[in-house]
C-alpha cells in the first residue's frame, strides 16, 4: 500500500515540476490536468472518495477545459525571459523550510489520537445515521445537512462568479461585436 | 552508539510519520514559485491551481485514519437505525456511551466503531471486535466546497485574463506594464 503511495506522490512532484519549467502553454495546461487526476488518485487512497471525484470531476474535467478556452482565445506559448529568477526561488526556499520546520510538530501521518480527529466530537457520525434517516455516506451527510447553509453560500458564490463572467465577456460583445458562444458556454 | 542508533531510528519513523506534508509543501512552493516567478498570466493561474489542489492534500492527508476506510457506514449499521423509531434519543445515548469511554478507557458492547476513530482503535485493541475504523469526514466536507469555490475563482480569473488580451493584445505582465506607462 505504502509503496502506491510513494510512486503517486513522485508522479506528483514531477509532474509539478515539469508544470513549472515547461514553455509551452498547451503542453503545461495538459500537465495540470495530469496532476489533478494523480492527486484525486492519492485522495481515493487517503479514504476521501467524494473529494476524489470532485476533484477529478472539476480539477482535471472543467478546470482543464476553462483552461483550454482561455488559450484558444489569447495565446499558446509563453515569451522565455532569460533572466534566472533568484529572487522567487530565495522566496519560496525559506518559506518551505519555514513550513517544512513547522511540520515537525504535526502529529503523525494516521494517527488516529491527533487533534483533528478528537476535537469536534466525532458523535456526529453516529447521529447522522437518524439525522439523515439512514443515509449511509457521512461526507454527503455533513455537506447536505450540518452545513447545508454553507453549501447555499457556496451556491451563491458559483452564481456569482457564473454572472461576473459573463459581465466580464458581454463587454467585449458590444465593443468588438465578435461571437461569444464559446466563452459564455465556460460560465 | 546506541543512543545515535535511537536517534537514527526517531528520524526514520518522523520520515514515516511527516512524508506526506513534505511532499504537499514541495507541491505547495512549486505552485507558489510559478505564481511568483512567471510573468504570463495564464501560466500564473495554472500555479495557482497547483497551489490550490495541494492544500485540498494536505486537509485530506490529515484526515487519513491508520487501517481506516472511507467514512461511509456499513449497511448493517443503517438497518438497525431504521428499526427504531426514537433515533435521536439513541444517538444521544450511543454517543454519551463514547463519552464515557473517553473518560474511563472502558470498552462498551454494541459500540459502532464509526463514531470515534482513536477511541476505535483502542476498542480494536482491547475487546478484538471486527469493527469498522473510519477516516474523518470533515476534511473531506470542508474541501468539497473548497474544489467547487476554486473553480469559480479559476473561471472568473481566465475571464479577466481574456477581457485582458482582447484590450492590451498581449497576456504578458511587463509588456502590458510598458503599454501602460506608454498610454
Amino acid at each position: 500500500m505504502i509503496y502506491i503511495d510513494i510512486i503517486i506522490l513522485t508522479l506528483l512532484a514531477v509532474t509539478a515540476v515539469t508544470v513549472a519549467r515547461i514553455r509551452d502553454l498547451w503542453a503545461a495546461v495538459m500537465f495540470t490536468g495530469i496532476y489533478s487526476f494523480l492527486g484525486a488518485s492519492w485522495m481515493l487512497l487517503l479514504d476521501a472518495p467524494d473529494v476524489a471525484f470532485t476533484e477529478a470531476a472539476v480539477g482535471a474535467g472543467i478546470s482543464t477545459v476553462l483552461l483550454l478556452v482561455t488559450l484558444a482565445l489569447t495565446s499558446k506559448t509563453e515569451k522565455t525571459s532569460t533572466s534566472v529568477p533568484f529572487v522567487p526561488l530565495l522566496v519560496v526556499i525559506g518559506t518551505g523550510a519555514a513550513l517544512i520546520y513547522g511540520t515537525l510538530d504535526m502529529p503523525h501521518f494516521g494517527d488516529p489520537s491527533a487533534p483533528v480527529h478528537t476535537h469536534p466530537n466525532p458523535g456526529f457520525v453516529e447521529r447522522s445515521q437518524p439525522d439523515m434517516h439512514g443515509l449511509p455516506n457521512v461526507v454527503t451527510a455533513v455537506l447536505a445537512s450540518y452545513r447545508g447553509y454553507d453549501t447555499l453560500g457556496e451556491t451563491a458564490v458559483i452564481f456569482t462568479a457564473g454572472i461576473g463572467v459573463l459581465l466580464i465577456l458581454r463587454r467585449e460583445k458590444k465593443s468588438a461585436n465578435t461571437d461569444d458562444s464559446t466563452t459564455e458556454g465556460t460560465a | 552508539m546506541s543512543n545515535d542508533l535511537l536517534q537514527l531510528a526517531m528520524t526514520a519513523e518522523q520520515f514515516k510519520g511527516l512524508y506526506n506534508y513534505w511532499i504537499v509543501i514541495f507541491l505547495m512552493m512549486t505552485g507558489f514559485f510559478i505564481v511568483i516567478s512567471r510573468k504570463n498570466m495564464i501560466k500564473t493561474v495554472i500555479g495557482l491551481n497547483i497551489f490550490q489542489t495541494s492544500v485540498f492534500l494536505l486537509y485530506i492527508t490529515m484526515g487519513k485514519v491508520n487501517n481506516g476506510t472511507a467514512p461511509i457506514l456499513r449497511p448493517e449499521d443503517a438497518h438497525h437505525d431504521d428499526h427504531s423509531h426514537d433515533h435521536a434519543d439513541e444517538a444521544d445515548h450511543a454517543s454519551q456511551i463514547f463519552l464515557d469511554q473517553i473518560a474511563d478507557h472502558t470498552p462498551a458492547q454494541n459500540v459502532s466503531a464509526g463514531s470515534e476513530p482513536a477511541i476505535a482503535l483502542e476498542a480494536l485493541a482491547e475487546t478484538g471486535t471486527n469493527d469498522v475504523i473510519y477516516s474523518n469526514p470533515l476534511p473531506s466536507v470542508l474541501m468539497l466546497t473548497a474544489i467547487v469555490v476554486g473553480i469559480a475563482t479559476t473561471a472568473l480569473a481566465l475571464a479577466l485574463i481574456v477581457r485582458i488580451r482582447e484590450d492590451y493584445g498581449t497576456i504578458e505582465e511587463d509588456e502590458i506594464l510598458i503599454l501602460d506607462r506608454e498610454s
